[in-house]
């Protein structure tokens, strides 16, 4: 099971934040370099979130994060950049198992009531995410058992030297 | 038991039967990656200590995102691919080649397969029948690897294009209005299938691009059940022998229906900055036009460079404006060129660049100035898809991008196809 509590502040960004958004392809020649890339984060949603985002810090997405292109680059960038874990009501299908298989946690939960530089701990074994700015709490919706074991093994990459191939 | 095809094919791949949201390992033909997202496929598969490819045949780099490469950046990247291409045993396809999905809906996919690709538009092969999807480069190193992936069985809605489509309607612009009409998360983890009048009379290139966009409202896969199109498209291609026929049970289960009489359906467009903010063209008011691409994975076929022609057939692209043709592939290239279709474009004042992804994903080849309006066939328009986030894009057909490239602003091509 996973475990462990994330503590942060929060990030927030609206609905529809595409890869284009997260990793713009002008920067495609950066994509060999994601330290550098991760300089360049969300730069065109929020041109200063690159320069102040400190490490343990979440993204809260609206609706449909991460929609667009497959470019992995999205997500890795995004745990360069040290963020813990980032909340959305949902996720794009392509960087949400993106996000599972680099062992980035990508949470759904209703993120209408968080705002920026709230102070959140999230419990990943209980699946709450308590505000402390707000004084709430609001659940994360379970992931599946697949998941699960692909994100508490570290990511696929780990899951498939681990067990020599898939085990799930 | 009664199945969807997504339901079908995934069982056949993992050797039992499956319903919509099981998970298993299923076994893949097709694995493929591009030079923007191969070279991290490359090192993950390194990572977990693989070097050579499960099913080489299979396994294919494409070198289209940016190529001829810009930057010596990007030269180097495009040597790991190379590379890594000739000791792992997979297959490469060069600069000169064009755009991975049209190379792999022309030179392999076949009816039934299981293909993962590290591109988002992989599901342009839904087309012929093929459980297509887009992954990361992690999945696809690890498809590369065990030719195998994990997958969640999708739930299936089921698209009916009904009616017989009016003249200046295209495929575009059915899935632009689909897309308006379910919104960019509407098929999320779905796959969708489509069926009726107007769908079975499409041609194999217009089902490609509607297979393609299906990504764009949030779709895993987009399938067309394999029908006499399927075949004579397989057999222009030498490939006959690989079709096979794929269809859903009559009493598949559903998630959901949708219906659309495509009779009263008007040329669509999408505005900026997301594919379903859309609208027909014939409201859009007057939107002037520094930029227009007709080509890419979505519409760079021989069919849609023709429709174009016949358009600029005779007339010169307006002042102010830049057209940019981009055909999908070589052999679309070459088509075009012996049908006289190139000399056209030339002739009317438009830029032909060679095969491949070109300006779409920003990279290069046509990047957007502060403030510039482009109007598009590719499938995207996010801020800063071209390159600039402080530029406009919108989608429409090759009929209405030719058009609009005439008067100088979006224009309704039903004013010039009657």
């Amino acid at each position: 099971m996973l475990s462990g509590i994330l503590r942060g502040r929060a990030f927030k960004f609206g609905d529809n934040i595409s890869t284009d958004l997260i990793a713009p392809g002008r920067y495609f020649h950066l994509r060999s370099d994601l330290p550098e890339l991760a300089k360049h984060i969300l730069e065109d949603a929020d041109p200063e979130f690159a320069a102040i985002v400190r490490p343990g810090d979440f993204i809260i997405g609206g609706r449909n994060f991460g929609l667009g292109s497959s470019r992995e680059h999205a997500p890795a960038i995004i745990k360069i950049a040290g963020v813990g874990a980032v909340l959305a009501k949902s996720f794009a299908r392509i960087f949400y198992r993106n996000g599972i298989n680099i062992g980035l946690p990508v949470l759904v939960c209703d993120t209408e009531k968080i705002d920026k530089g709230d102070e959140l701990e999230i419990d990943m074994r209980k699946g709450t995410v308590r505000n402390f700015t707000k004084n709430n709490m609001v659940n994360f919706n379970p992931l599946p058992e697949v998941m699960i074991k692909i994100l508490s093994e570290g990511g696929l990459v780990e899951h498939i030297i681990k067990n020599k191939g898939f085990n799930l | 038991m009664s199945q969807t095809i997504a339901e079908k094919i995934l069982s056949e791949h993992a050797g039992r039967n499956l319903i919509a949201g099981d998970i298993a390992v299923v076994d893949v033909d097709i694995v493929l990656a591009q030079d923007g997202t191969g070279p991290l496929a490359v090192s993950q598969m390194k990572k977990m200590g693989f070097e050579k490819m499960a099913n080489p045949g299979g396994s294919i780099f494409f070198i289209d995102h940016a190529a001829p490469s810009p930057r010596k950046e990007l030269s180097d990247t495009h040597r790991i691919l190379r590379d890594f291409a000739r000791t792992s045993g997979a297959v490469l396809s060069d600069i000169n080649q064009g755009v991975c999905h049209q190379i792999i809906a022309e030179q392999y996919a076949c009816p039934g397969n299981v293909i993962i690709g590290a591109d988002s538009h992989t599901c342009t092969a839904g087309a012929l029948g093929a459980f297509a999807t887009g992954m990361g480069s992690t999945d696809i190193a690890v498809g590369f690897s065990l030719a195998k992936t994990w997958m969640m069985v999708p739930e299936t809605i089921k698209v009916s294009f009904n009616g017989k489509m009016g003249s200046g309607v295209f495929a575009k612009d059915l899935i632009i209005y689909l897309i308006g009409k379910i919104s960019a998360e509407g098929a999320t983890y779905r796959s969708l299938e489509f069926y009726g009048e107007a769908s079975s009379s499409l041609e194999m290139e217009d089902r490609f691009t509607i297979s393609n966009m299906t990504v764009e409202a949030g779709a895993k896969t987009g399938l067309f059940p394999t029908d006499p199109k399927t075949k004579k498209y397989l057999k222009k291609q030498g490939r006959e022998d690989c079709y096979r026929e794929v269809t859903a049970d009559s009493q598949a289960r559903y998630e959901k229906l949708i219906d659309i009489d495509c009779s009263i359906l008007e040329p669509m467009v999408s505005k900026p900055h997301s594919v379903d903010n859309t609208t027909p063209v014939s409201g859009i008011g007057k939107v002037r036009v520094d930029q227009v691409l007709i080509g890419t994975c979505t519409n760079g076929r021989i069919q849609d460079l023709a429709i174009a022609a016949g358009i600029l057939k005779n007339r010169k692209v307006a002042t102010g404006t830049r057209l940019l043709i981009v055909p999908a592939s070589k052999d679309v290239y070459l088509e075009a060129i012996k049908k006289g279709i190139i000399e056209i474009f030339i002739n009317s004042g438009a830029a032909v660049i060679n095969p491949g992804c070109g300006p779409c994903v920003g990279v290069h080849q046509g990047a957007l100035a502060a403030g510039e309006v482009c109007l598009s066939t590719q499938n995207r328009n996010f801020k800063g898809r071209m390159g600039n986030p402080e530029a406009f894009i919108y989608l429409s057909s090759p009929a209405t991008a030719a058009w609009s490239a005439v008067k100088g602003f979006i224009s309704d091509p039903r004013e010039v196809l009657v």
